[in-house]
């Protein structure tokens, strides 16, 4: 297995904007000539699906419609990440070229930014930031972002939830056929992609592809912004070349006393201290939307499940039987298994629901509990029952 | 869309048209699989997942009922990980619902437990109960419906009934996670809010969550009381459903049979709610008469056209919440139901001799809204309250196996009398646009003396499952009597479900259209669609049903309201003539403006 | 016409009457009153014509769109994981016995009330709270107590 060595990165954050400069270089490329670049680059969401953005972009841009949108998807909402909000709060501009570029891919005339209830604080300065953004580029594309404020809600990060809550309703995803590059927002083309996405798309116009290309691996390329936290001394934000085993990052981020990492949040995996030379972060290894928790021997992965399953049992939307239900049955169920009112087998049954919700829930809400559950569940079956 | 699509389903080939689902193609070739959140006639969910398969080469198993069928498709409806997954979503379905089967009144009636039998094999709960774990409560305020949340099992169906078919809404979904749950505004009662007790809910609702209130011990109490005479009518739609929930092929007519039950079970008298409604048709085609002459002749400027019916409770409430304005162009006659209580207990005393507070009038209704409409203030005008207990075809159905008949063995009676002659015209109020087509078999030979231009009476044009349709009857060769309406062009409409009465509301509103007699009905196909019919239903068991009634009108010697000789007898003997006084007494009514939200 | 109704139609008059106008009213109503009234969710169904089971729901859906009746000041408390590991039960019970409630209740002036909220994007600096939109990290039980008798006293 090869991986790369941790590779402290500065794209993201680097105060190089020449929003406008870039912008009106992008902008003398054709539409074609500018997919043809982020597919390149390799980018994929980093929001924590992984799809190639070229290709949301370019099947948005050939879906007939009289409307189309770009969607920023900032209701970061997924325990453990918290880079959006710095990405928001240090380079909005950035985030907002990101989704300029887009718009002229796509033939959209409005943006939005869905940004989550929880950082309504950003907004004095996001709204100043955007009036200037505006002003900047009026002259250069007929393009209007607008900022649409969550309301506590974990699932409308979920793109087709995040619609029907930008179109007034209950955040609950909705059944897919059709994707959003077909019938998103308001039904029409939309693309919706990630904040930092966004950025790197931006910084792929500015730097062109190759200097996004040459950082990563095959399967995972360019870099990524950490949200680190948990038992680690220096907790924050980082910006590093994907591909890393998760050895090399406990070296640099661990206490010493690391006994494993929650990889992409509630959603993501427990990787115990094991496996962490064999763990690569990326998307042939474990993925991640940037969530990187640190737990080290003081802490009961019991009590770390536990506060997972109560996360997903109110954030579930509630409409499909395997996540409503499901999640209540884990949390009661671990629960059981602790006081000793059901035997340790029936963390067996349990870890067979789990796989149940994975394969049988309507959205990745659901899909991705079984991922915590069975990786700490199977990982550390004594601590869930004594 | 002739593109065919060719997929594979259990090694299967199937082919079916571009833009069906992968349960639709299943169906296609008679394989099963189960669904609880799906129906035929609401959009489709997608949130039980009940019916997921197995694609091959998908990371996840998909919604049968969501997915679209693409080319090349390779199925599985029965693999391992779906056997496994479907068994699970049951077993969690179970974990939070109150599966007190044998006290509920869905017992065997209940898809959740039809499920559960054939998939259960254990014996035992797989899953923690949850059931006790939650504050569920039971909303027992309406006379219409009891709302029981610790049975729901959250498929939705309720919800789209109350929105898509009634344009109501008057359920949602609230609150999420384990919190979710099915809910009106600010989690009052039923009875607090704009439902308007269609009962369309309980139709589609696949557990006991939303029943009808039943008031089958009551009738019961009554029958066994010597001192009570118990008298019961029985609503034109009931008689082409009744079987349904007894054994017989749906789109049977078992009006005969149903008597002789009624008569076993005790009933003093076995009459037709048939009756009054060609009485109404002589008041209200009257009515509708009066009102085109005080506008057309009088210019009279308080006349309200277009008139609308009366008849269904579930479209007069709607109306009372949503269109108060309109209130004054409700027709005012009273619907049968109604009616027939307020004669039972004042024309139909007097006649048999009987102290009217010693008689129990009982109606055999297809609608919940009805238990509703029996319980309104206004509804007292025999001194009494004119129907006592209002009970739904399902709730008929019960009382006859409680009674220990055999429904399919049992020979045809005949109704008692009196008010128990009808006309076809009186049937075909059980079908969508019924009403309309009895009111202009009489009001048009009433102004041509002549029978309506139509081969065999049947005037087509009205029938039908479209949900608004519009007609326009030219009126010629007038007598001398009616002749400011020589050449003139009644306008109607004729709409069913609440979803196209308010679409039919807004083109009066906006003046579009310049109707002169509108027919609601406020459930799909009328009556034989009604909340209270047996379970299930869509548009294939509406058919059968709507044939059933037409066929009853064709072979019934007198199709039209005003030579039903009863009802010109209660005329000569008893009212006078449509809309006297006493008719006005007894037969008509006013509206309540309610709350709009 | 009573106070909420009047700002639901400022409100309405601002967002619009369509149905994807319904979050930012709600929001705004929110801003003003701290919680959803049925007087309230009754004023935004006339508003935009929608039925009113269908406004509740959607208001019961989002955890910021309370319908219990709120205090000036909304004090969350972030309860995921990292918070919980940095002490925020700590935090809570020195908020509890400085503002004299417990969490989920509301003081009796009806200034503070006290919840618990599902990660709020601070896990590098937790425990971590929110008082109405400001976020407050780092937190420590003299911290906590200190920013809570500021608003108790300036505010």
């Amino acid at each position: 297995m090869t991986y790369n060595k941790l590779k402290r990165i500065d794209l993201i954050f680097h105060e190089d904007c020449e929003c406008r400069k870039v912008l009106e270089k992008t902008f003398s490329k054709s539409n074609d000539e500018i997919i043809n670049d982020i597919l390149e680059s390799g980018l994929k969401g980093r929001g924590g699906a992984g799809f190639p953005t070229g290709l949301k972009w370019k099947f948005t841009a050939e879906q007939p419609s009289d409307e189309r949108f770009v969607i920023c998807n900032a209701d970061e909402g997924e325990p453990g990440t918290f880079k959006d909000r710095e990405i928001l709060f240090r380079v909005p501009s950035k985030v907002f070229s990101g989704m300029a570029v887009c718009a002229k891919v796509i033939g959209a005339k409005k943006g939005y930014i869905y940004l989550r209830g929880e950082y309504r604080f950003l907004l004095p300065e996001l709204r100043k930031a955007l009036d200037a953004f505006h002003r900047d580029i009026k002259d250069l594309i007929d393009f209007e972002i607008l900022i649409q404020m969550g309301s506590g809600a974990y699932i409308c990060g979920e793109e087709s939830a995040l619609f029907e809550s930008m179109e007034g309703k209950r955040g609950e995803p909705r059944n897919k056929p059709p994707y959003p590059t077909v019938a998103g927002f308001k039904n029409k083309p939309t693309v919706i992609n990630n904040v930092e996405t966004l950025v790197y798309a931006f910084m792929i116009c500015k730097h062109g592809p190759m200097r996004f290309k040459e950082l990563g691996t095959s399967d995972s390329r360019g870099s990524k912004v950490f949200s680190v936290s948990g038992d680690t001394p220096i907790a924050g934000i980082y910006e590093l070349e994907l591909g890393m085993s998760l050895d090399n990052f406990v070296e640099e981020f661990g206490d010493g006393d690391t006994k494993a990492v929650q990889v992409g949040g509630a959603a993501g995996f427990c990787v115990p201290r094991k496996k962490f030379r064999e763990t690569i972060i990326g998307f042939e290894g474990v993925p991640t939307g940037g969530s990187m928790k640190v737990f080290n021997s003081s802490r009961s992965m019991y009590n770390v499940l536990h506060n997972y399953l109560g996360f997903f049992e109110e954030e579930s939307c509630g409409q499909c039987t395997p996540c409503r239900v499901g999640c209540q049955q884990l949390i009661k169920g671990v629960e059981a298994v602790k006081k000793g009112e059901k035997k340790a087998v029936y963390l067996d049954q349990l870890l067979k629901l789990s796989e149940t919700m994975k394969l049988a829930s309507k959205c990745g809400l659901g899909q991705s509990v079984a991922n915590s559950f069975s990786s700490i569940v199977e990982n550390f079956r004594e601590e869930m029952i004594y | 869309m002739d593109k065919s699509i060719n997929l594979k389903i259990d090694g299967v080939d199937v082919q079916i048209e571009a833009g069906k689902t992968i349960l639709d193609a299943a169906r296609a070739i008679n394989v099963q699989i189960p669904t609880l959140c799906y129906h035929e006639d609401l959009c489709v969910a997608g949130n039980c997942r009940v019916c997921v398969v197995e694609v091959t080469g998908a990371k996840t198993l998909v919604a049968s009922c969501a997915m679209p069928a693409s080319d090349g498709m390779d199925i599985h409806t029965n693999s391992l990980k779906v056997r496994s997954a479907r068994k699970n979503v049951i077993e969690l379905l179970l974990s939070e619902h109150n599966a007190d089967c044998t006290n509920c009144y869905k017992n065997k009636k209940c898809e959740l437990q039809d499920l559960a039998s054939e998939y259960k094999t254990s014996g035992e709960q797989l899953f923690i109960d949850l059931v006790h774990m939650k504050n569920y409560t039971v909303d027992a305020f309406s006379p219409s419906i009891i709302k029981d949340d610790s049975k729901c099992i959250r498929c939705q169906r309720c919800v789209r009934t109350c929105e898509e078919l009634q344009h109501v809404s008057a359920l949602g979904v609230a609150y999420k996670g384990d919190k979710m749950k099915i809910s009106t505004f600010f989690e009052n009662s039923m009875y607090d809010v704009v439902c308007t007790n269609c009962g369309q809910c309980i139709n589609r609702c696949p557990t006991g969550a939303l029943i009808e209130r039943n008031y089958v011990d009551e009738v019961w109490d009554a029958i066994l009381d010597d001192k009570k005479h118990v008298v019961v009518q029985t609503a034109p739609a009931t008689r082409v459903a009744l079987g349904e929930d007894l054994g017989v092929e749906t789109g049977q007519i078992v009006t005969g049979k149903m008597v002789t039950a009624l008569k076993r079970i005790g009933f003093d008298s076995v009459l037709d709610t048939d009756f009054s409604a060609d009485l109404t048709i002589m008041e209200e085609g009257t009515e509708l008469l009066t009102r085109l002459k005080k506008a057309l002749v009088d210019k009279d400027p308080t006349v309200k056209l277009p008139m609308a019916t009366s008849c269904s409770p579930g479209w007069i409430k709607f109306i009372e919440h949503t269109f108060p304005e309109y209130l004054d162009n409700l027709s005012t006659c009273k619907s049968p139901q109604q009616m027939f209580g307020a004669l039972a207990k004042t024309y139909y005393a007097q006649k048999r001799n009987i102290d009217p507070a010693s008689i129990v009038s009982v109606s055999i209704m297809p609608c919940t809204a009805k238990k509703f409409e029996a319980d309104r203030p206004e509804m007292r005008s025999s001194g009494y309250k004119d129907v006592d207990y209002v009970l739904t075809t399902r709730e008929l159905a019960r009382m006859i196996k409680q009674g220990g008949l055999d429904f399919g063995a049992l020979p045809e009676t005949r109704y008692d009398s009196i008010m128990g002659e009808s006309t076809g015209a009186a049937v075909i109020f059980g079908a969508t646009g019924g009403v309309m087509e009895a009111a202009l078999r009489t009001a048009y030979e009433i102004v041509t003396g002549r029978e309506v231009p139509f081969e065999n009476l049947n005037i087509t044009p009205v029938r039908g499952m479209e949900g608004v349709r519009e007609a326009t009857i030219k009126i010629e060769g007038t007598v001398p009597e009616w002749n400011f309406l020589e050449g003139a062009e009644l306008k109607t409409v004729t709409a069913h479900g609440l979803t196209n009465a308010k679409l039919v509301m807004e083109k009066v509103k906006t003046g579009e259209a310049d109707y002169h007699f509108i027919e609601i009905m406020g459930c799909p196909g009328g009556c034989i669609g009604g909340g209270g019919q047996p379970i299930p239903t869509n548009m294939e068991i509406r058919k059968k049903r709507t044939e059933a009634i037409y066929r009853e009108d064709a072979g019934k010697p007198i199709r039209k309201s005003h030579e039903n000789p009863e009802v010109i007898a209660i005329y000569k003997e008893f009212l006078g003539e449509p809309l006297s006084h006493k008719s006005h007494e007894l037969l008509h009514t006013h509206y309540k403006e309610r709350q709009r939200y | 016409m009573p106070e909420v109704q009047e700002l639901v139609k400022n409100l309405a008059d601002k967002y619009g009457r369509k149905r994807e106008n319904l979050l930012h009213i709600l929001q705004g109503i929110v801003e003003q009153e701290r919680y959803l009234s049925d007087v309230a969710l009754t004023e935004v169904a006339r508003e935009l014509d929608m039925s009113a089971a269908q406004v509740y729901g959607t208001a019961t859906f989002y955890t910021f769109l309370d319908t219990e009746p709120r205090g000036k000041y909304v004090i969350r408390i972030c309860r995921t994981i990292t918070c919980d590991m940095k002490g925020k039960n700590r935090i809570i019970q020195a908020i509890e016995d400085t503002l004299k409630i417990k969490l989920g209740e509301t003081s009796q002036n009806k200034k503070f009330t006290l919840l618990e909220t599902n990660c709020m994007g601070w896990c590098h600096e937790g425990p971590a709270m929110l008082i109405n939109d400001q976020a407050y990290t780092n937190l420590t039980e003299d911290k906590a107590i200190e920013i809570v008798t500021d608003y108790v006293k300036n505010k």
